[in-house]
């Protein structure tokens, strides 16, 4: 099990309040993945600057005077905005390959995402407690992924969580469990991509990552997922303007999708979806199996 | 009439309230604010009539004996799972597994219902307004289900000896499920199901479908593939 909630805003004036409503439903989905929880956001991206989101087990120690020497590293301004055990760091667009190098070269560091718009918030600890440590509700943007982790496939830690990046302003939160992931990151490793954990999403991740990297689009690289990846998902993913969603062809994950004129709203079950304005007159259904939905502002 | 509020009351509450009904009670409930909960309406074994206004989450009105639940929105998975005796009426959707090992009862889906619907059925009636997902029927044992759209694919897969009536298209027939001649008998037990499901629908432009029966037993020529 593990809970799913995604909310994509059409109408621009919701955007203040995405923070309050995915964090209500987030802790609805509480029950479904009392282990962990995360939550991709995407905010601003039209400054000219990328942004970094990264962690640290001793966060003191680690961010510490971080932006000074990453901007001297870099020769590009770094700045930095610190939440509990996350940093969000911004350099001009130009300097950001040599930010992420300096920062792979610092092994206190964990990388969580890097992109215009993306920022990610995730640990372990029960979502209302995660959601307090980084004031989720507080996140104004255009839209948002969120999950509730109980762990099958791999180990209970920060890196385990969702939402997982592996490219620029994409990300991917996932209920159920790969079967053939083991045998997919080698395939992929051969080809150059890099996993960084044994988690079995962060594969899927890499996957549809990689096939877009060929220049297939999200929703192609959703189609040649439901041949390549074997195993129980209900998939929602986030890019820099859309938002999506793939159940696997068996669909024993549950999925409950929901649009009004102001915005697309996912989750696990309807009771995510309860405290969202205007939810009663909303259209409301479960989505097929094996189809992709794709929305794109 | 008595009204239970889940906006002011706890799940348990509102549920043992309705288990509480004794036999021979005809009580009527109306249940307010169910905003998703889930086994709401569960376990019942009175023949009293419950509405619930609104739109439930898993294994609503589950193992019901007598009974009648009317819920007014749509419903999560696992809706009247194990529904022994009484009568169920969705006004809008069922998630997966709607009806799932139901022993007898009638369970009527205005809507739609999605995959795995009345799987291992046992000798309860569905009747779906709407469409069925992939796998419905599957080794349905007793009973009927009636879809007045269409089926998903590998209907009726396994099948035993439900009775399965479907007018739309079939996307796929799962194994040794066949169709089958629709004789005066069936017309007049699909006019009855249709009837009692709330469903205007001509029997007679419905198909029948059910169990080539190939599958009870083992046939020796496939020993080779064990």
């Amino acid at each position: 099990m593990c809970g799913i909630v995604g909310l994509f805003l059409k109408d621009p004036s919701l955007g203040p309040d995405l923070g309050r409503h995915l964090t209500d439903m987030l802790v609805t989905m509480s029950d479904r993945g009392p282990d962990s929880a995360g939550i991709a956001v995407y905010r601003g991206g039209d400054d000219g600057r990328v942004k970094i989101t990264v962690q640290a087990a001793d966060p003191d120690a680690a961010f510490a005077g971080l932006d000074a020497a990453l901007s001297t590293e870099t020769g590009h301004p770094v700045q930095a905005t610190r939440t509990d055990t996350h940093l969000i760091l911004s350099v001009p667009a130009d300097g950001s390959d040599a930010l992420r190098a300096a920062i792979r070269a610092r092994p206190d560091l964990r990388l969580m995402s890097r992109g215009d718009a993306i920022e990610i918030y995730k640990e372990v600890g029960q979502p209302r407690s995660v959601a307090d440590r980084f004031d989720l509700p507080r996140l104004a943007g255009t839209h948002g992924i969120g999950h509730t982790r109980m762990a099958t496939e791999s180990a209970v830690t920060t890196l385990g969580a969702h939402p997982f990046s592996t490219g620029a302003d994409q990300c991917l939160v996932h209920n159920g469990s790969l079967s053939n992931h083991n045998d997919l990151r080698r395939r992929l490793a051969r080809q150059g991509v890099e996993v960084e954990t044994e988690n079995d999403t962060e594969v899927a991740a890499a996957y549809l990552t990689h096939r877009m990297n060929e220049g297939a689009s999200l929703g192609e690289a959703l189609e040649a997922g439901i041949r390549d990846l074997d195993g129980f998902y209900t998939f929602v993913v986030g890019t820099k303007t859309g938002f999506g969603v793939l159940r696997d062809p068996i669909a024993c994950k549950p999925a409950v999708l929901a649009e009004t004129d102001q915005y697309v709203a996912f989750g696990s079950e309807y009771r995510a979806l309860v405290s969202l304005p205007g939810i009663e007159a909303a259209r409301v259904w479960e989505p097929e199996p094996a189809t992709v939905y794709f929305w794109e502002h | 009439m008595q009204t239970l509020d889940l906006a002011q009351s706890e799940l348990r509450a509102v549920n043992a309230a309705l288990q509480g009904e004794g036999a021979g009670s005809n009580q009527a409930f109306t249940i307010l604010n169910p905003r998703g909960a889930h086994a709401l309406a569960c376990g019942l074994d009175a023949a009293i009539d419950v509405t619930v206004d609104g739109t439930t989450g898993y294994y609503c009105g589950g193992m019901n004996k007598e009974a009648t639940i009317r819920v007014t929105g749509s419903v999560g998975p696992g809706v009247a799972e194990n529904m022994m005796s009484g009568r169920m009426v969705i006004e809008g959707d069922a998630s997966q597994y709607a009806g799932a090992t139901g022993h007898g009862g009638l369970l009527v889906i205005k809507g739609n219902a999605s995959s795995r619907c009345g799987i291992s059925m046992k000798g309860i009636e569905i009747v779906v307004h709407g469409n069925v997902g992939h796998m419905s029927a599957f080794m349905g044992q007793a009973g009927s289900l009636v879809v007045c759209g269409d089926a998903g694919d590998a209907l009726g897969d396994s099948l035993y000896e439900a009775k399965l009536f479907v007018r739309g298209s079939v996307k796929s027939l799962g194994a040794d499920c066949i169709e089958k001649e629709m004789r005066p008998e069936h017309l007049d037990h699909l006019a009855r199901l249709l009837e009692a499901g709330e469903c205007d629908a001509d029997p007679a432009s419905f198909r029948r479908y059910g169990s080539a029966r190939k599958l009870y037993n083992f046939d020796i020529d496939n020993a080779g593939a064990y």
